[in-house]
């Protein structure tokens, strides 16, 4: 399936390697965006590849958060938000009418910017999910999912011996590998991540991008920062957007060394944004 | 005079105001504290000065005079006993506000227009000392104004005082109130054993004037007052807690904000409607449904019973608790929320799984908040559970609760050395003690549970 052909996105044209070697997982075809009046997102496709990490980038309040989080379908919570144009997760539209968001929800799982652990134990955290999907059948059972959940979230040995104390009791950086754990737990195919060390120190921050490295073959990993280093260390694909245009996308060698836009040029040499 | 004082003394502060702002401003800069702090402080020095001499002149002066109109009266006019010097002091000062009767004395009389015009005279020196004080503090404070003088901590400190003397009288009334219960409360314990207050199961406060009268061994038992406040409590509470709570979420998760604008108010328009028009609701409509209800249905209902005063103050207490759990699960951060509905929680699993427990202190400390309302609500009850002291946990039997009882005691003459007029102190100390123990536990509650997602 070749990308980007019937559509209209403006610069990037070549299909970027990447997809070459790994499936689209996530495919969107002339969506928009409107926030009441707002128009955030304007005509975006793009082809998310499988078992790798995407980055969105751009300035501030350029839609990428937005796209993100209409993935899962999260700005449902949102009254005034309405969305049109095709969005596929492995070739299911996921705006359909008979699409069950709880579903979808528990395959595309997310990650938020600030860590929110619910108020309760550590173990409670994890298990939430397959609580509420009834995935687990037993008590050893979803012992064992937490203990594979943790140990793929790398918090394991920190926490093996607390895991009845509360989850808002860890540090910022644990609350977020918690988090994700969390979302590992329900054992979803995509997992997108808003901004997930945006609220964590340097050693915190390097301990997920790890992570995320380790994640990636697993799981479809869809990231939004606001660091082009970090976008530069962990993602295989970037997209750089800019007042809810999708400027470009490709290879994020590609884009961080030899970009074909102009705006993108600038603001990964850091002249805006 | 009274009033031309005051007068005085704001327009006195008001010109010193202005006098100290003038002379500040024309000092060289920089200054210490800006030129209105200056002016500031010296309407301070003519407004306290005034406002002191007023308060020990008025404790004092008008005393002192009318002692003397008293013992200037001839000596079969001077009063023998206190009764008599009250009534002696009225008809000089009936004389002094040019409202005798016409039966009073030529010598009263006289004696009164004398006190009349030593008081006017007092008045006038009142006024002339105030002046003196009021130009003496400014005169003193302006001559102090210099370009160091920290005329700023000088006002700050006055505006700290007035904070404190206004909080130190909110809380000595607070601690007057208590003392006074607990005094006339030990009175009783004096006449009736407390002892047989507290586990007496007999109410029956009437106490007989004449030895020989029915009823001469009145019983001060209190449990059954207790347990009657408890079951109307109990169904009360089982009306608003369910109700309340679920409206709360309706409001705080699923209404749309249309719905939500429309029906908050609506719901808050119940907790406006004075107590009173609830009890004779109580007791004109609930109560009689309820008997019929009741009856229809084999049971035996009288016609006042805890049922229907318990479910009319249970929609009274609804809007409370509902307007207090909405604050609360507002307050759950929508990061919760988020969480929960990423990982494909459907709206019920979030609310029940995530929002409720997480608002649940909060949650508690409402219902702890209702129950103490619930328990000082006296109103309904006197009008719809009726005024039988019976001990039953039957709430379709009436009943009579610990604040009706105070209520009942207290109303119309009374005198204050029989049990029965001071068991209503003890009943509203044990009151007061029970409400103030629930209130304590919900503030420490929602206290403890505060932080947990900060």
């Amino acid at each position: 399936m070749s990308a980007q052909t019937a559509t209209k996105v403006e610069t990037a044209t070549a299909v970027p390697r990447i997809l070459g070697e790994r499936a689209p997982k996530v495919t969107a075809r002339n969506v928009d965006i409107y926030y009441g009046e707002k128009h955030a997102i304007k005509s975006l496709s793009v082809d998310i590849p499988d078992r790798a990490v995407s980055a969105f980038i751009g300035p501030s309040g350029c839609g990428k958060s937005t796209f993100l989080r209409s993935i899962n379908r999260m700005n449902d919570t949102i009254p005034s938000c309405r969305v049109t144009g095709d969005i596929k997760v492995d070739n299911k539209d996921i705006y359909a009418r008979d699409l069950d968001v709880v579903h979808l929800r528990a395959r595309v799982g997310m990650v938020f910017q600030k860590p929110n652990p619910f108020p309760k134990s550590i173990y409670e955290n994890v298990a939430y999910g397959p609580r509420i999907h009834g995935t687990a059948s037993g008590k050893a059972d979803m012992d064992d999912i937490v203990e594979r959940s943790l140990r793929r979230a790398s918090l394991w040995d920190e926490v093996k011996d607390r895991l009845n104390s509360p989850g808002t009791g860890l540090s910022g950086g644990q609350q977020q590998r918690l988090c994700i754990a969390r979302a590992i737990a329900v054992n979803p195919e995509v997992i997108l991540m808003d901004e997930p060390c945006s609220a964590l120190d340097p050693i915190a921050t390097a301990r997920i991008e790890e992570l995320i490295d380790e994640l990636k073959q697993n799981y479809c990993i869809v990231i939004v920062t606001h660091s082009m280093q970090q976008a530069a260390r962990v993602s295989q694909l970037t997209a750089f957007f800019h007042l809810g245009i999708l400027v470009e996308v490709g290879d994020t060698d590609d884009i961080f060394t030899k970009p074909k836009d102009k705006r993108t040029q600038d603001y990964i040499t850091g002249r805006f944004g | 005079m009274v009033l031309v004082y005051f007068g005085l003394m704001l327009l006195l502060s008001a010109l010193a105001y202005y006098l100290g702002r003038g002379q500040a401003s024309s000092l060289p800069r920089p200054l210490a504290a800006l030129p209105t702090y200056h002016g500031a402080r010296l309407a301070l020095f003519a407004f306290f000065p005034m406002l002191g001499l007023f308060i020990l002149w008025e404790a004092i002066v008008p005393r002192l005079l009318m002692s003397r109109a008293i013992s200037s009266l001839p000596t079969d006019l001077q009063p023998a006993d206190a009764l008599s010097l009250s009534a002696r002091t009225r008809e000089l000062l009936a004389v002094v506000n040019g409202t005798p009767s016409a039966d009073i004395s030529e010598t009263v009389r006289a004696a009164g227009q004398a006190l009349a015009s030593n008081l006017s005279m007092a008045g006038m020196i009142l006024l002339v000392l105030g002046l003196a004080v009021a130009g003496a503090g400014v005169f003193w404070a302006k001559s102090q104004i210099t370009q160091q003088l920290r005329a700023r901590h000088t006002v700050e400190g006055t505006v700290n005082w007035l904070l404190i003397a206004c909080s130190a009288i909110a809380i000595l009334t607070t601690l007057g109130i208590v003392m006074s219960v607990v005094f006339e409360t030990f009175q009783f314990f004096t006449k009736v054993s407390p002892v047989d207050f507290l586990f007496g199961t007999k109410w029956s406060p009437q106490t007989a004037i004449r030895e020989d009268q029915v009823g001469s061994s009145g019983a001060f038992g209190f449990i059954p007052l207790f347990i009657g406040t408890l079951v109307v409590m109990i169904v009360a509470m089982c009306v608003a807690a369910p109700i309340g709570l679920f409206s709360a979420i309706y409001m705080a998760e699923y209404a749309t904000p249309r719905v939500r604008a429309f029906a908050k108010p609506v719901l808050e328009i119940l907790a406006g409607i004075p107590t009173v028009v609830y009890g004779f609701f109580a007791a004109l409509t609930v109560a009689p449904l309820v008997r019929d209800i009741g009856r229809a249905a084999g049971f035996d209902v009288s016609s006042e019973s805890a049922l229907a005063a318990g479910i009319v103050m249970g929609v009274m207490i609804t809007p409370f608790i509902s307007s207090l759990a909405d604050d609360v699960i507002n307050a759950v951060p929508q990061a919760m929320r988020d969480g929960s509905y990423a990982m494909g929680a459907t709206k019920s699993e979030t609310v029940k799984k995530v929002v409720l427990p997480a608002a649940l202190p909060g949650i508690v400390a409402a219902i702890m908040l209702a129950i103490s309302k619930a328990i000082g609500e006296t109103m309904i009850v006197v009008m719809a559970a009726g005024l039988a002291a019976n001990l039953t946990l039957n709430p379709l039997n009436s009943v009579t609760t610990i604040t009706v009882q105070i209520a009942t005691m207290l109303v119309g003459d009374q005198e204050f050395d029989s049990a029965k007029t001071l068991s209503a102190f003890a009943l509203g100390f044990v009151l007061f003690i029970f409400t103030l123990g629930l209130n304590i536990i919900a503030l420490h509650i929602a206290k403890k549970y505060k932080e947990q997602y900060d």
